[in-house]
């Protein structure tokens, strides 16, 4: 299964890169750079989903007390803050050619940074309780509190005045955007959800593994 | 009422809380810019600001010598003559919007130190010759005849 995904992944993001380069066009006004929102949205977009999990499965936590919640809340949370890592690095280099800056401190990137210290945060938390049953416990409880944070970071751009331009995934007009981009950008976005998928199943064994050797 | 009631209750008013609190306190402290209207309203002298707005058309001059940028910033009521020392970003260009960070000066001008350019959410595949697959603009750009 494991494999399986890792391939799949392996081909999506091949295909993800023949065709954010070889057949989507430059973009009419930012030319070869807008390409990199072939990285930057499926980045953001994963981390969505991965922290989504991180909230129903510390839900599940606290209300079962299985560990096997808890190993999918602690899995999912690494990898979200991997993806959100990569956003904002990927953001910051597109921001420099187009914006004319690396770096400012409007609603979407202040609260997409405060997205990714929080679930550093959630990391930290846990590396710190000993006691395994009630790490869990405090991280859970983070892990939940941490997720309101989620629709700010999407939404900011539409409640507050930003440099950020609008969504143009999840939005709720229909995104201005040609077919061809469309299509690169569906490619990539799929392509990032198997990776993601392919390293979250790799993390739940490893935690298994981990697991087993400590008990 | 269950403990866990209790708890599920607890925890959405908590939550919700929270939520509300980011929501108010960003949406009256942080406000990323201010518009031309704005600033007119009540303008503070070397007080730190930035400005946004649309670059009105036929506003821009630019001496690529001595690096003199000068145009007007509208909000479609008011408008605010900007000047700035250096180069704009690619994207700046009349008929866009730009985020300018600097401060309001005595002789009625705005003093920008950095100009940021603003770009929509379109993403359109350009017109004509220009519009060919990527694989095409990525030979050129390795036979180096491509732009950047």
């Amino acid at each position: 299964m494991t494999r399986w995904l890792g391939w799949l992944a392996a081909l999506g993001l091949l295909a993800g890169l023949a065709m954010g380069f070889g057949y989507a066009p430059k973009d009419a006004v930012q030319g070869n750079v807008q390409r990199i929102m072939y990285v930057h949205v499926p980045s953001i977009l994963t981390a969505y989903l991965a922290f989504a999990l991180v909230l129903i499965a510390s839900l599940g936590y606290l209300f079962t007390r299985r560990t096997g919640w808890d190993r999918l809340a602690h899995s999912a949370g690494e990898i979200g803050v991997v993806f959100t890592g990569l956003t904002l690095v990927s953001g910051s280099i597109w921001g420099k050619p187009t914006w004319g800056t690396w770096w400012t401190w409007d609603a979407r990137l202040t609260s997409t940074a405060i997205l990714f210290l929080i679930y550093v945060g959630y990391l930290l938390l846990r590396g710190m309780v000993d006691d395994q049953e009630r790490g869990a416990r405090y991280a859970a409880v983070v892990g939940i509190l941490g997720a309101v944070n989620i629709p700010i970071v999407h939404f900011s751009v539409l409640w507050w005045r930003t440099l950020h331009q609008p969504p143009t995934i999840l939005s709720p007009e229909r995104a201005p955007v040609s077919a061809s981009i469309g299509l690169a950008l569906l490619v990539n976005g799929v392509a990032f959800a198997l990776l993601f998928l392919y390293l979250l199943s790799k993390r739940l064994a490893l935690r298994r593994l981990e697991e087993e050797i400590r008990a | 009422m269950s403990r866990r009631g209790k708890f599920l209750l607890g925890g959405g008013v908590i939550v919700a809380a929270l939520a509300y609190m980011i929501y108010a306190g960003v949406s009256q402290s942080v406000v990323y810019f201010v518009t031309p209207s704005e600033l007119r309203a009540q303008p503070v002298a070397g007080k730190a600001y930035r400005l946004g707005g649309m670059v009105q058309p036929a506003s821009l001059k630019w001496e690529p010598r001595s690096l003199d940028l000068s145009f007007t910033l509208s909000d479609g009521k008011t408008s605010v003559p900007v000047r700035h020392k250096g180069t704009p970003p690619d994207l700046f260009a009349e008929g866009r919007g730009a985020v300018v960070e600097g401060t309001w000066t005595t002789e009625g001008y705005f003093k920008a130190s950095l100009i940021m350019a603003k770009h929509s959410e379109e993403y359109k595949a350009p017109h004509g010759d220009e519009a060919q697959p990527g694989y095409k603009e990525l030979l050129k750009t390795l036979k180096g005849q491509g732009n950047p």
